[in-house]
């Protein structure tokens, strides 16, 4: 379960994290304008903002969003749900992929407001309890399917996706099927036997 | 990313209405791959976002029919990829979905939003300091005489040469497909084939679609032909890129004679290519490997390659060719 479980809103975050303190090195407006993933002149007037039921790793949340804000801005910067990663942010590294009602998505071109009374899964809900690692997070440990482990979030969370769609059948199914997500390490053959050993584990 | 309001609409006429209300610079919003990435780019600066993602009645497709295939507007890429009917049935439209993009961005785009796909010309969605005709109307295109090694090599005008991108549209085109439309004055219906317009003079003017119009179905003819089809897609990498050439198939055939073909070009022109010429020179004659590569040739007879992409003529030659051998192995 998520360090932001329960209704942190849009409100201070309950406690300092790594990135805030980077953040705070930097200088304060240049946070504010990343915060809302906007860049924009001063003269501009405040945009519109509109309220966002959902649930996030089985918690309620209600939020009140500039209409603007990526699903994955809104986790990250919001939420401080870092672990769904921001690569290139126009959908074609998916390191930022999450589950919405269960099925596989990248959270950068999602628009936030589209979560509306949607659950959501990010890799910090992906574990079934503290301690405790999810099959496929297990085989990617097993497997060394990392080197730097950014990509890992939206790897494992569309490699646990591929396994339930029954996309996991095969080597060269599962390459197909996790062509979405980019690796620039290099770790493809220990992704490729990750998903092939939690594949069986998770029931599928 | 430049502000805009934001309305959902729960019925397809209310989609309408807030359109025909919002007036010109609103944008209706589906899977928002397409939308939103440009938005992000500043190419797309709609004023007012209408979300049609809670639109039910445009969300089903239904495979079934005798006559037709029917697949509403907002039905996603990667449930009617893996529909048993359609990838048993239909392998061509089947291919041309589950061979687009990534299993995270079919599960997102609606079949409606992919036929609107715009071009991933880098001039395109760059913007400055480069021109382009269809991001500023009148300014020039930068492509022709520049890096065009993935531009058109047909139905490109002096103004433009950028590809359309889209697959699905292309195997639609091959099989006679038909949208209906919703707008103010009420329903219409037009081949796919009639949906994309050439460039000529004004390339940002992309659709025979009326802004404030929704397209609700998308409808398919059933025929013979679908079974012995495919969608052959020719990529830089294996999977998960844009199409150098592509070439929907599909065949009616008495023993090895063609009694039928229905061949469609992508990623080598400005719009979905049907290629008749090349299928009426297929009737009546035996499949051979000599016949497929002469159709392939045919359908690239009016190519007019630039600087970098003259090697994607010979390439989509033999794309067609494979393509027919590939159909009529499964007829």
């Amino acid at each position: 379960m998520s360090d932001a479980e329960g209704d942190c809103g849009t409100q201070g975050l309950p406690h300092p994290n790594r990135r805030e303190v980077i953040a705070a090195g930097i200088s304060l407006p240049v946070v504010a304008g990343v915060a809302s993933g906007i860049a924009q002149p001063a003269s501009t007037p405040a945009p519109e903002r509109i309220p966002l039921r959902v649930t996030i790793n089985d918690a309620p949340y209600e939020l009140s969003l500039d209409p603007r804000t990526s699903a994955l801005d809104m986790l990250r910067e919001q939420l401080s749900l870092t672990g769904a990663k921001k690569g290139c942010d126009h959908g074609q590294c998916g390191a930022c992929t999450i589950h919405v009602d269960g099925r596989r998505v990248v959270s950068c071109l999602t628009p936030a407001l589209q979560l509306e009374g949607r659950q959501v899964v990010t890799i910090e809900g992906l574990a079934p309890s503290s301690g405790e690692l999810h099959p496929m997070q297990q085989a990617f440990i097993d497997h060394d399917g990392l080197q730097c482990g950014y990509c890992t979030p939206g790897q494992i969370m569309s490699a646990v996706a591929c396994v339930r769609e029954g996309h996991a059948g095969s080597a060269d199914q599962i390459r197909e099927y996790m062509s979405g997500n980019l690796c620039r390490c290099g770790a493809y053959a220990g992704i490729v036997a990750a998903i092939q050993q939690a594949a069986p584990r998770m029931g599928g | 990313m430049h502000p805009f309001t934001y309305t959902r609409a729960a019925t397809s006429e209310q989609a309408v209405r807030a359109l025909a209300a919002a007036g010109p610079g609103a944008r209706l919003l589906a899977g928002g791959t397409t939308l939103y990435d440009l938005m992000k780019l500043g190419v797309e600066r709609p004023s007012h976002v209408i979300d049609i993602n809670a639109v039910q009645e445009l969300s089903g497709f239904d495979t079934s029919g005798p006559r037709e295939l029917v697949f509403g507007g907002l039905s996603r890429m990667s449930d009617v990829a893996a529909d048993r009917r359609l990838v048993e049935g239909y392998p061509a439209l089947s291919e041309a979905l589950w061979r687009a993009a990534s299993q995270q961005l079919r599960n997102m785009a609606s079949l409606g939003g992919n036929l609107l796909q715009r071009t991933r010309c880098p001039y395109f969605r760059g913007g400055a300091p480069f021109a382009c005709n269809k991001r500023e109307p009148g300014s020039g295109c930068d492509a022709i005489g520049g890096i065009d090694r993935g531009h058109a090599l047909l139905g490109g005008s002096r103004s433009c040469i950028a590809t359309y991108p889209g697959d699905f549209a292309v195997a639609l085109v091959a099989f006679d497909g038909e949208i209906d439309v919703l707008g103010p004055n009420g329903a219409r219906s037009l081949p796919v084939e009639q949906l994309h317009r050439d460039p000529g003079d004004t390339p940002h003017v992309e659709t025979s679609l009326r802004p404030d119009e929704v397209i609700t179905r998308i409808r398919v003819p059933a025929t013979r032909a679908g079974r012995a089809s495919t969608y052959h897609k020719i990529r830089d990498r294996e999977s998960y890129a844009f199409a150098l050439a592509s070439a929907a198939v599909g065949l009616e055939m008495d023993g090895d004679v063609v009694r039928q073909a229905r061949i469609a070009l992508g990623g080598v022109a400005t719009r979905p290519w049907r290629a008749r010429e090349a299928e009426e020179m297929l009737r009546g004659r035996r499949l051979t490997g000599r016949a497929a590569e002469e159709a392939g040739r045919i359908a690239m007879r009016d190519a007019q390659p630039g600087s970098h992409n003259e090697f994607r003529i010979e390439l989509a030659r033999r794309t067609v060719a494979d393509a027919l051998t590939i159909a009529a192995g499964r007829a």
